[in-house]
């Protein structure tokens, strides 16, 4: 069951955690992948955290669900708490120890910790926080190519004026740098 | 030999099933003449209820549709949106549109729907036999209220023309009974008017006629008709409680 | 080909407009409210007619409505929904009217949860509402078919006069992947019956009341017949690895997905096991079931409710084959605990 790869991303909504998610699964398509997208929905999304989980494969995906994915990005607390013990077994942690203030308490997981909020402060861009987190978190599992990646941003960005393609942009790649320099 | 008085054209030849001395032929006519005066019959197309005049599509010579019980303000609005040059009548008892279908009424005349809305107030449920209906006056003896409608227990009797014309979505909005001549001339009149407003595109109409229901009230077809102007209209005036200027 | 990401409920209702759907009438209600958010975008500038609707109620009589004047029209709600709209779905049966209608289903009874959930299939596949009718009830099991689907649905509800319902979980509605545009429906259906103002004809009237006791029978036998005739030629299934299966999982929608998988794990493991997916929940596709029952041993029916189309399985069976149940409502079972079942039942069965 492992040719499936699942990401869950979590944190609060208002972080960009669905939008992060669905990103990921526009690049992810444009690179001729297989890929499923899905949020947490209605009452669940109120208060508490968001969520969303996306699936790539290189086949037919067939469950979009996952009680146990192998990837979480973790925007915050509240999120650390309620996934960690969810993770499959010797899966990956991302975590944004800006917003938590304590360690993963399993030793099975591979645990990637960066400061994401200071980060974007740093390159003057608060709304950039999912960018910078996704943009370390591809650098360092190569999930999708960087270079892919920053191809697809006008694709996915259509629409948007070129201002803003440029902020994610070097958002996204202010979390590559990080991730080259400290992971 | 000229014929000075015949079945109009958007009438059937069908013979009604109605009682003797019940309103609903009369009020049928009515509408029925203005259709034919307006010339609208084949650009005309009626929602009838569940209730007495549950078979008025037997008797209106255009397209009909019969509704569900109180859902012919929702089934008018559809077919009004999607054929915004046919004119839409739905013919409605106070059954259906006081009680079980206030939520389509309320909302049809709230969003100005352009349809026009014939409301026959007869005080009760006639063809279930006579149940209390929203309408049915204090005091009066029903099979579902049969010791008289009391306050404490049904409390008072609805009154759907006032209620109405307090939406700004109502264009015209009027109430008449068919107890006389003179009344029913006015009723043929705030039926044309109400369709005319309509035809401008002004928003809802209704026209709430006073009727008679002798078999369930238990009078004679003339007696009834002295009961409805004794006790009925002077409960619901009438007159004309909303008019929109185009 | 080109793919674009749409979420289901937007592919459904993109798929909708497509076909040719001119009015669509609805109620807020998680989780199908983005079908209707989507069509009050869309629907003003093609032309189209939206309302939101007082009610459920008004909603369905919307489409009543709608329908009898020969539009394409369509509503979606989810469960508590749904059981208000059954007495409008009656009447359209009865009136045999084509529509659309969507149940993104969720978890009940009463208000229940919203999480997604298969537990309307009762409701669904035995008409729901009052008198002797049916509706064709189309299940699909992802984004793509949530579009061709909706074509397809407005298409059998032309062909034979029958209100359409599509059922999918909420899972199905928010879920988002790459799907293929489709090409819109072009050709028109012609419908004489349609109330439109008699210009020109005979009126045309639509009831559905029948007073007198022959033409009550009348009318039932034909709607019966009719229902045989979709019966006849709609059903349809998607069997996968059945051939030489000894356990035949049988499951539909998101739910058909996920048991795939663990049908492939199963098979990894020596188990031979095989799924059949029903794709129409009515007409039910019982020859399906019979024909992977060749081999079979057991059936499991995984359903995420509290066991309802198994009884389905179990009519197609007569007998034949015992038929287990697998089934959560609140969650929706997982490959994994899927395939432990499926182990289980292997071992039980010295499969």
């Amino acid at each position: 069951m492992d040719r499936e790869k699942q990401v869950l991303f979590a944190g609060f909504g208002g972080q960009g955690v669905l939008s992060m998610g669905q990103f990921l699964t526009h690049i992810a398509m444009n690179a001729g992948k297989e890929v499923t997208w899905v949020p947490s929905y209605g009452a669940e999304m109120r208060g508490g955290t968001a969520n969303c989980l996306v699936t790539i494969s290189e086949e037919e995906i067939s469950s979009p669900l996952t009680e146990n994915p192998m990837t979480a990005i973790i925007m915050n607390r509240p999120s650390l708490d309620k996934y960690e013990s969810r993770i499959k077994a010797n899966g990956t942690l991302v975590i944004n120890s800006s917003m938590v203030d304590r360690l993963p308490e399993r030793e099975d997981l591979n645990v990637l910790q960066m400061p994401v909020n200071q980060i974007a402060a740093e390159i003057g861009n608060s709304k950039g926080a999912n960018m910078i987190i996704l943009g370390a978190y591809l650098e360092k599992t190569g999930l999708i190519e960087v270079e892919e990646a920053l191809d697809y941003f006008g694709v996915v960005f259509k629409g948007k004026n070129e201002k803003v393609i440029e902020e994610n942009k070097a958002a996204f790649m202010a979390g590559v740098e990080y991730a080259r320099r400290q992971w | 030999m000229k014929k000075v008085f015949q079945r109009p054209e958007s009438l059937t030849e069908a013979r009604n099933h109605y009682c003797p001395g019940c309103s609903h032929g009369i009020i049928h006519r009515l509408l029925a003449e203005c259709m034919d005066e307006m010339n609208i019959r084949e650009k005309t197309i009626g929602i009838c209820p569940v209730g007495c005049s549950v078979l008025a599509y037997d008797y209106f010579n255009c397209d009909m549709l019969e509704a569900a019980h109180g859902r012919a303000p929702a089934i008018a609005t559809a077919i009004k949106r999607l054929l915004p040059d046919r004119y839409l009548f739905t013919y409605q008892g106070d059954g259906d549109l006081a009680s079980i279908g206030m939520a389509e009424i309320v909302h049809a005349s709230a969003r100005g729907e352009k349809i026009t809305v014939i409301f026959v107030n007869n005080t009760l449920y006639g063809m279930t036999g006579g149940q209390m209906a929203p309408t049915t006056l204090l005091g009066q003896v029903t099979t579902t209220s049969p010791y008289g409608r009391k306050v404490e227990n049904e409390g008072y009797p609805m009154k759907m023309a006032e209620l109405l014309s307090s939406n700004e979505g109502s264009a015209y909005i009027c109430r008449t009974a068919v107890n006389n001549p003179a009344n029913i001339n006015r009723t043929k009149r705030a039926i044309k008017k109400a369709l005319q407003v309509q035809e401008k595109g002004l928003g809802f109409s209704m026209v709430e006629i006073l009727s008679a229901c002798p078999t369930n009230w238990g009078l004679s077809p003339v007696e009834a008709l002295k009961w409805m102007e004794n006790n009925m209209i002077p409960y619901y005036p009438l007159g004309e409680f909303k008019v929109k200027e185009d | 080909m080109d793919r674009v990401l749409m979420k289901g409920n937007e592919a459904l209702a993109e798929g909708a407009i497509l076909a040719g759907c001119r009015g669509f009438f609805g109620y807020p209600i998680t989780p199908s409210s983005e079908i209707a958010e989507y069509m009050a975008r869309k629907m003003p500038k093609i032309g189209g007619v939206f309302v939101q609707a007082e009610s459920e109620l008004a909603a369905i009589n919307m489409v009543y409505g709608g329908a009898a004047t020969g539009a394409r029209v369509m509503t979606a709600s989810s469960g508590p929904g749904l059981s208000l709209k059954q007495e409008g779905i009656s009447f359209i049966a009865e009136a045999e009217l084509p529509c659309l209608i969507v149940n993104i289903s969720r978890g009940g009874p009463g208000l229940g949860g919203i999480q997604p959930a298969q537990s309307d299939y009762f409701q669904a596949t035995r008409g729901g509402g009052h008198g002797d009718y049916h509706t064709i009830v189309l299940a699909p099991s992802g984004s793509q078919e949530m579009m061709d689907f909706a074509i397809e649905a407005f298409e059998l509800a032309d062909k034979y006069r029958i209100p359409v319902m599509i059922m999918a979980e909420g899972t199905l509605g928010n879920l988002m992947e790459p799907i293929v545009m489709r090409e819109p429906v072009l050709n028109k259906v012609d419908k004489p019956w349609a109330i439109s103002g008699c210009q020109g004809r005979k009126p045309n009237i639509i009831n559905t009341l029948h007073l007198g006791s022959e033409e009550l029978e009348n009318r039932n036998l034909h709607l019966a017949n009719k229902y045989k005739l979709i019966q006849a030629q709609e059903k349809r299934a998607e069997s996968y690895l059945v051939e030489d299966a000894e356990l035949v999982v049988v499951a539909f929608g998101i739910m058909a997905r996920i048991v795939k998988k663990a049908v492939v794990e199963a098979r990894k493991r020596g188990i031979k096991a095989g799924l059949v997916r029903p794709i129409t929940l009515w007409p039910f596709p019982d020859e399906d079931l019979r024909q992977a029952a060749e081999h079979a041993r057991l059936f499991l029916s995984v359903e995420i409710s509290m066991g309802q189309m198994i009884q389905d399985i179990q009519l197609a069976l007569a007998g034949r084959v015992p038929v287990e149940f697998y089934g959560r409502i609140g969650f929706t079972p997982n490959p994994e605990e899927i395939l432990q079942e499926i182990i289980r039942l292997a071992a039980r069965e010295g499969l």
